[in-house]
């Protein structure tokens, strides 16, 4: 007969004001089985663990029942403390009474029966639970970083300073990231790339860090301390072991007017090319889609040049299986497509502005490559359309953040902080020139960031009108740019040369398609999801992933290279033991039953299912049944809702625990 | 959101099936951001909807449930790479089979409630308790009540012993 102890939290008022605890603690006590039960104003506090522990000494409890948050806050907390008072952890359990019953309902008498019925219901499953030895295995302390921005390079530095192997995956041909694109950063206007590049030569000279550039993360499979990265690296068309970084088959390539991307196309670049100078690693790539040789080909030049003969049309996409433990997740931010609507989002373009119809509307980021010394202007201002200096020019904040209509309902954190900049480098690049800035109001909290944003005003000139936009159109050389300044109350009219939009930091076009492979989840903008809010922000709810940067939500630079580190300590943490211990909820088959239709390893996501003989002791083979390797289940269960003879089962979640909790209700 | 207190008559049972990664912790959010709904849900967690036997269903049927509810991630973000798709598949051909024995569908549901929708499973179970009011208490299934076994559960000593003798 089971001694079942149930313990109801008041959870300070957050439970016992919508649920009477002390009758639902009296009406769980008389359920068979039950052979103590009470409430309690904090259970997750010492004194309420203590009591849980007293208790289950005292009373010789068998199994236990905690009624209070849910399991996903605090089931841990409860496992552990049952743990130290000699029971196995899995003979607990806990009652959602917060989030499915006291926070969501207002009705006393409603709420309480409601409590008592999910108490019973969970002292019938816990009556069924069994006994379940924890498993251990073994931890690869070798780590993925995915994206090379400042959040992945941080991390990769961090983790491999630590003397861990790190393998680093960018997309592009450079690492670099839209760090590398900056010209300089608030809040101390230090030039960016003097910042970054030492950094990125660091990772290509660090003896731990093994980079993939124009690599993409393929397929990702096994769990916490050993996954199997499977990463496509697309064909370079350069042996990357051999080029030297010369340079002369940029010099020689016909193609000489590809808009380069990295400077938001109003530079131009080669066929083969790299996308800046700094590019880490200078290894060209050649861009197959605009050059000569693979259209028609004919030309072959940059072959022909080439000293070391690196130069290689026939290179193939290649596979390469990297066995990892731990995996940080860095892939940034995008920028809002200002125009048009892109295809099958709910975001609406903002047409009305012009962007991409009139020349001299760029976006923020495009005046990022105009003011810096090393983008295609040599860091003057001068309008894409004529390469005249702008001596007007209008900055409009907030084009897509906090827009609900538009689809995005977030603010995008940076903008009003990287305008306030815009507005000082034009102020001191434009002699005479003004600057002037919509903005709905100005967001800076932030270390010397409201003394930064003042400066634009005070020191700088910038002149803030608190209004939106209503309309821009063209006339002559001009743009006019209609608003209201709201503070004043009436309407004005600007004659712009230039204008630039702040436009939304955005998830990464393909965002959520790499947390499908990951297996780990993302908010509606396809902002990855971190584990807690507040209390677990660098980590994913997956075990053994972790975020940094921008690709959880809007950052800026300081904040990126926080949770890098931050994420870069967890994996740290993870590699500091040999064993790793995990959750012991595995299938199991009834070897006896089996017969042998692997129709559970057919539905095996994780190839966990091996085929097992049974022999009798003359060695004959007798049946082949299915075996579950317990190191790689993951504890789905499918196979078990799937097995025709009921032979497989899923520890923890057994149809016996299922049944009990139904016909408890 | 207050709901209005009513008097209702009926107050139907409506069990959730729900896994643990998406539709259980948006239930959670929904919780954490206090909204409101009918008290009439019961929610049982799974690791995954993989894990979702068509036999909890009947036997929800049988124990008294008037809805059943079954929700899990989205297609394509299932934290078991592919439950859910076997979820679905397993579940279409279930609710032929339901439909086929004569149970009204509009009794089960199946819903994808992300960790982020709170208020999706909000107008889920909203929705589903209202349907099910209207139509009133399911009676079809509780006779089988009497023919416990084929449910599954081995509660005789008998039946047991021959179990465990296989
Ligand atoms: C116009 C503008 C000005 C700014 N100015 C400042 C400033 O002055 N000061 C400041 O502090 N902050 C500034 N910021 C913010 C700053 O840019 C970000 O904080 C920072 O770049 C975030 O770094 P990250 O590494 O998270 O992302 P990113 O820089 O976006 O890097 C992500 C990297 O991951 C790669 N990647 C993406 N997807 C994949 C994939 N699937 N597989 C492999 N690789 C992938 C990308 O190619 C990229 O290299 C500014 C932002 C903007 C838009
Ligand atoms: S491919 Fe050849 S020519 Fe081009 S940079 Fe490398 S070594 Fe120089
Ligand atoms: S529970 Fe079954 S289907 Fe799921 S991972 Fe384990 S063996 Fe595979």
């Amino acid at each position: 007969m089971s001694r079942i102890g149930v313990f109801i939290c008041h959870c300070g008022e957050n439970i016992s004001r919508t649920v009477d605890v002390e009758r639902v603690a009296r009406d769980v006590g008389r359920l068979p089985g039950v052979a103590f039960s009470t409430d309690y104003k904090y259970m997750c506090s010492d004194p309420g663990q203590t009591l849980l522990k007293k208790t289950i000494q005292e009373q010789k409890l068998s199994h236990v029942v905690v009624a209070a948050c849910s399991p996903r806050m605090h089931e841990k907390t409860f496992r552990k403390a049952v743990e130290a008072a000699g029971l196995n952890p899995f003979l607990c359990e806990m009652a959602n009474i917060r989030e499915h019953c006291s926070w969501v309902h207002e009705n006393i008498e409603e709420a309480t029966i409601k409590a008592t019925e999910i108490v019973g219901m969970m002292v019938e499953r816990v009556k069924k639970n069994r006994v379940l030895p924890t498993i251990t295995v073994p931890v690869t302390k070798r780590s993925l970083v995915i994206g090379g921005g400042i959040a992945g390079i941080q991390a990769a530095l961090d983790i491999a300073d630590a003397g861990h192997e790190v393998v680093l995956v960018e997309r592009e041909p450079s690492i670099g990231g839209h760090m590398a694109q900056l010209s300089e950063t608030f809040p101390t206007l230090d030039c960016s790339q003097c910042i970054m590049t030492p950094k990125m030569v660091d990772v290509a000279n660090h003896p731990k860090i093994k980079l993939y550039t124009y690599s993409e993360i393929e397929l990702v499979e096994g769990y916490i301390g050993n996954f199997q990265v499977t990463i496509k690296k697309k064909a370079r068309s350069v042996n990357e072991d051999t080029c030297t970084g010369c340079g002369v088959c940029m010099t020689k390539c016909p193609q000489k007017k590809i808009p380069n991307k990295f400077d938001q196309n109003i530079g131009m670049r080669t066929a083969i090319y790299i996308p800046f100078p700094q590019a880490v690693p200078n290894t060209p790539v050649i861009d197959r889609e605009n050059c000569t040789k693979f259209k028609t080909g004919k030309c072959g030049v940059c072959q022909k040049v080439c000293g070391p003969g690196a130069v290689d049309f026939e290179q193939e996409d290649s596979l390469i299986v990297e066995p990892v433990g731990a995996i940080v997740v860095a892939t940034g931010f995008d920028l809002y497509t200002i125009d048009e609507k892109p295809k099958g989002s709910p975001i609406k373009g903002y047409g009305e502005f012009g962007h991409g119809k009139i020349a001299d509307v760029i976006d923020g980021m495009t005046f990022e490559r105009l003011a810096s010394a090393s983008g295609p202007t040599g860091g003057k201002i001068l309008r894409p359309s004529d390469g005249k200096e702008p001596k007007q020019i209008v900055f409009i904040q907030c084009i897509g953040s906090r827009a609900r209509e538009k689809g995005i309902s977030y603010c995008s954190k940076v903008c009003c902080m990287y305008t306030a900049k815009h507005t000082m480098l034009y102020h001191h690049k434009v002699h005479g020139g003004q600057a002037y800035v919509f903005f709905m109001d100005a967001r800076t909290p932030g270390k010397s960031y409201d003394e930064f944003w003042r400066r634009a005003i005070e020191e700088e000139d910038a002149v803030y009108i608190r209004g939106m936009v209503s309309r821009l159109y063209q006339k002559g050389d001009k743009i006019v740019v209609m608003g209201s300044d709201i503070a004043v109350g009436v309407q004005v009219e600007i004659e712009a040369d230039m204008v630039v939009l702040a436009t939304a930091i955005q998830p990464q076009k393909g965002a959520d398609l790499l947390a499908q492979k990951l297996g780990i989840s993302y908010d509606k903008y396809n902002f990855y999801s971190e584990a807690h809010a507040k209390l677990r922000p660098v980590e994913c709810a997956t075990a053994g992933i972790y975020l940094a940067g921008a690709c959880q939500g809007p950052k800026d630079i300081p904040e990126t290279v926080s949770q890098a580190s931050a994420a870069a300590a967890k994996v740290m943490t993870l590699f500091s033991k040999d064993q790793l211990e995990r959750e012991p909820i595995v299938a199991r088959v009834r070897e006896a039953g089996c017969v042998g239709c692997f129709a559970c390893k057919k539905v095996c996501a994780y190839g966990a299912v091996e085929e097992k003989e049974i022999r009798d002791r003359q060695g004959n083979l007798i049946k082949v049944v299915a075996y579950v390797n317990p190191g790689v289940c993951a504890g789905c269960g499918t196979c078990q809702a799937t097995c025709p003879s009921k032979c497989v089962e899923l520890d923890g979640y057994t149809d016996e625990q299922v049944i009990a909790m139904i016909e408890a209700l | 959101m207050h709901l209005a207190q009513q008097q209702h008559t009926f107050e139907p049972k409506i069990f959730a099936f729900v896994c643990t990664w998406c539709t259980y912790a948006g239930a959670d959010l929904a919780g954490t951001s206090r909204m409101q709904y009918p008290s009439n849900v019961r929610v049982l967690k799974f690791p995954c909807t993989g894990r979702i036997d068509p036999v909890f269903i009947l036997k929800a049927f049988q124990q008294g449930a008037d809805g059943v509810l079954v929700s899990g991630c989205h297609p394509g973000d299932c934290h078991y790479i592919a439950g859910n798709f076997h979820a679905r598949r397993r579940f279409a051909v279930f609710r032929k089979l339901l439909e086929f024995v004569g149970v009204d569908l509009n009794r089960l549901q199946f819903s994808w409630v992300s960790a982020a929708e709170g208020g999706k499973w909000v107008e889920v179970v909203t929705d589903l308790t209202e349907k099910v009011r209207n139509m009133g208490p399911m009676t079809e299934f509780k006779e089988l009540a009497m023919e416990e076994q084929w449910s599954g559960a081995i509660n005789t000593p008998e039946l047991k012993e021959a179990y465990n003798a296989i």
